[in-house]
């Protein structure tokens, strides 16, 4: 596999190569951490990157490199990039961010863009999702749907992000439902189907009845589909492929806008460091559509849920809520700041378990 | 935390799913093995069968074609190393290994259209009035055709490898070739079908991976299973029972790690992740310690090339 990451890498590189000669058009690269047919997370990213290039047409010319591992071969397809004379790189997964702040200090004249990281340089810019807001919409319906007060929750690593989202997800299910249990399996992966598969079906034995993801295939939701009677939620993408069940609603990440305006950035010559966080109300994080399988009355409950916060009206962290330890986090009406929210390394009071360190 | 929230009877039960990949692969080895050939390509034969199987089912929407298509592209993968060994009297190991890492890259290749693209749903078959015995109708009597086959597999050889001629040549060419072709034998025309088979089985493997179990095609699926089923073939002692018994114990250590986890029982992953590697090694090193290779019953010319003229 590896010698094919690099067969591939060389071809692009020379292929580059040849092109940055002609200097005209700027050029925008993209790492994937996963295939582009995952129909998840990077499937979502290329869509963007294919809406760049539909966008700008001529102006603007693509590459990417899909399945780049998290770690030093992340920095040698960066560099890559890099030499081959790309404009402006967007690196989409959380494990590049060590790689991109070191490749971005050797390339000062290229921009680099890491998506849900948190470190920034004068050419590093960060941005993310608020997926958390879309997490407590899925809690909600989760809460509301669920029949053995079991929802399973398959994370990826523990890291703030997923966090985030468990937290969101389990605060909201309990709000609608107070006899509501949340399971909690680690994959270690954002992307194995094999792995997905068997987390969701260990979950569903335990009595789960609703799965919610925070890897990337589908592999869950064809678990759930042949265990019938188990509802599970779009991740990243719509997977609408398992409408309308198990797949009631999904999480899409919609990154066209912020692509398509910082490549702009790029070619004005305006682009800065920033730090970009959209939710529901921006548009960055969309729901997808909830499907037949849910009653009515959960859907409105849902829709006004995500409505209250796409206005800006209601935060998913807002108190009184407690630390998983039982000390008082925030005070009644307080809501989280952005900060403690990119950091958040605990479980909220209620949830069982620990975040393995 | 509680270790109730359990229920054992559906872990038992996704425990035989688990393991069957792990199983048909062994099987076939075991057989290779026992006509004294080491081939160390298990895992390559695997996800060439798991990409061939899901190509074809999800082409012509039918798993059992798929699971042919699975088992005729391992056979064919694995006379590969046939060729190289037999003809060639190229190095075992050595060829093996290539075979691994030329089956990994190659699936990846022709896996390309394939990523991401919903599989088939393979109906669970539930035998009348056993599969509804409290306990073990459950657990044993509702599962896919291919686990069924997979156990009958493992009898057939069993019996085959004891009680017939066939099995009785096909031991002695692994024992003694030199002997098995002064009797007149054909010893690499035995040798090719006992790899053929265990490219098969190893193909069949794979295809249920990709067809039954996950079912998705990704590239590396297969994920070291297939030398968990090399190993399996050392602590089996070459015995088609032990392993099925060994295959279970594999393939349970998997999905309880999941289970436990779960359960919110407070094992670390990383351990819990690993155990299944560790038990190999364990087994391989208490296996291996202060006895001679007649006491693990290893066929007596494993890994040795055949010449005629020799």
């Amino acid at each position: 596999m590896n010698f094919r990451t690099l067969l591939a890498g060389t071809a692009l590189a020379l292929g580059l190569a040849g092109a940055a000669a002609a200097q005209d058009p700027v050029k925008a690269g993209f790492i994937f951490v996963g295939p582009i047919g995952d129909g998840g997370w990077t499937f979502e990213h290329n869509e963007a990157r294919l809406a760049v290039e539909e966008h700008f047409g001529d102006a603007v010319e693509t590459v990417y490199q899909e399945s780049v591992p998290e770690g030093p071969d992340a920095e040698r397809a960066m560099t890559q990039m890099a030499l081959g004379g790309a404009d402006i790189i967007f690196t989409t997964s959380f494990g590049y961010m060590d790689p991109t702040i070191n490749v971005a200090a050797k390339f000062p004249n290229v921009k680099f863009e890491h998506a849900t990281g948190f470190k920034r340089a004068d050419n590093v810019s960060t941005y993310s999702a608020r997926f958390y807001e879309g997490r407590a919409v899925q809690g909600t319906i989760a809460g509301l749907m669920t029949k053995t007060n079991k929802i399973g929750y398959i994370g990826s690593y523990p890291i703030p992000e997923v966090i985030r989202g468990i937290n969101s997800a389990y605060i909201h299910a309990k709000k609608v439902n107070p006899d509501v249990e949340f399971s909690v399996i680690w994959a270690y992966t954002w992307f194995d189907p094999a792995k997905e598969a068997d987390a969701a079906k260990a979950l569903i034995e335990q009595g789960a009845d609703v799965i919610l993801q925070h890897t990337d295939s589908t592999a869950p939701q064809a678990a759930a589909q042949e265990a019938g009677d188990v509802i599970t939620f779009g991740q990243a993408s719509d997977m609408a492929e398992y409408a309308p069940s198990p797949r009631v609603s999904s999480i899409i990440d919609n990154w066209a806008p912020y692509y398509i305006d910082r490549v702009q950035a790029v070619i004005d010559g305006t682009w800065e460091s920033t730090d970009t966080w959209d939710g529901i109300g921006p548009g960055m994080v969309k729901i997808g559509e909830i499907s037949s399988a849910v009653p009515e009355d959960v859907k409105a409950k849902a829709t006004e849920v995500m409505e209250s916060i796409a206005s800006g009206a209601y935060h998913p962290f807002t108190g009184p809520l407690n630390k998983q330890d039982g000390s008082a986090w925030l005070a009644e009406g307080e809501v989280a700041d952005d900060g403690t929210l990119a950091g958040m390394n605990f479980y909220v009071e209620g949830l069982t378990g620990d975040i393995p360190q | 935390m509680d270790i109730s929230s359990i229920n054992w009877i559906l872990l038992l039960a996704s425990l035989m799913v688990a393991a069957t990949p792990i199983l048909l692969a062994a099987i076939g080895e075991l057989v290779t093995e026992r006509a004294g050939v080491l081939n160390l390509g298990v895992e390559g034969m695997m996800i060439t069968g798991a990409i061939c199987g899901f190509a074809v089912s999800v082409e012509t929407g039918s798993a059992t074609l798929g699971f042919v298509a699975a088992a005729i592209a391992g056979a064919a993968f694995s006379l590969i190393f046939g060729l190289l060994t037999q003809f060639l009297l190229s190095n075992q190991v050595a060829t093996g290994l290539a075979l691994t890492l030329f089956g990994l890259g190659f699936s990846a290749l022709i896996g390309q259209g394939y990523i991401g693209i919903k599989g088939l749903s393979v109906p669970h078959i539930h035998i009348p009035v056993i599969s509804d015995i409290p306990v073990l109708g459950p657990i044993l009597f509702r599962h896919d055709l291919m686990v069924y086959v997979s156990i009958l597999l493992v009898a057939a050889t069993w019996a085959v490898l004891k009680y017939t001629r066939a099995g009785l040549i096909l031991r002695a060419v692994g024992e003694n070739h030199d002997a098995a072709h002064a009797l007149g034998y054909k010893v690499v025309r035995i040798r090719l079908m006992a790899i053929a088979f265990g490219g098969a089985c190893a193909g069949l493997g794979g295809a249920y991976l990709s067809i039954v179990r996950v079912p998705q095609w990704t590239e590396g699926m297969t994920a070291g299973a297939g030398w968990i089923a090399l190993a399996l073939v050392v602590f089996a002692s070459w015995k088609p029972w032990r392993v099925l018994i060994g295959a279970y114990l594999f393939g349970g250590l998997t999905v309880l790690q999941l289970n436990l986890q779960a359960a919110g029982l407070k094992v670390p992953v990383e351990y819990l992740s690993m155990s299944p590697y560790l038990i190999t090694i364990l087994v391989l090193v208490i296996m291996s310690s202060g006895r001679s290779r007649a006491a693990l019953n290893a066929p007596a010319e494993l890994g040795r090339s055949f010449h005629a003229s020799s």
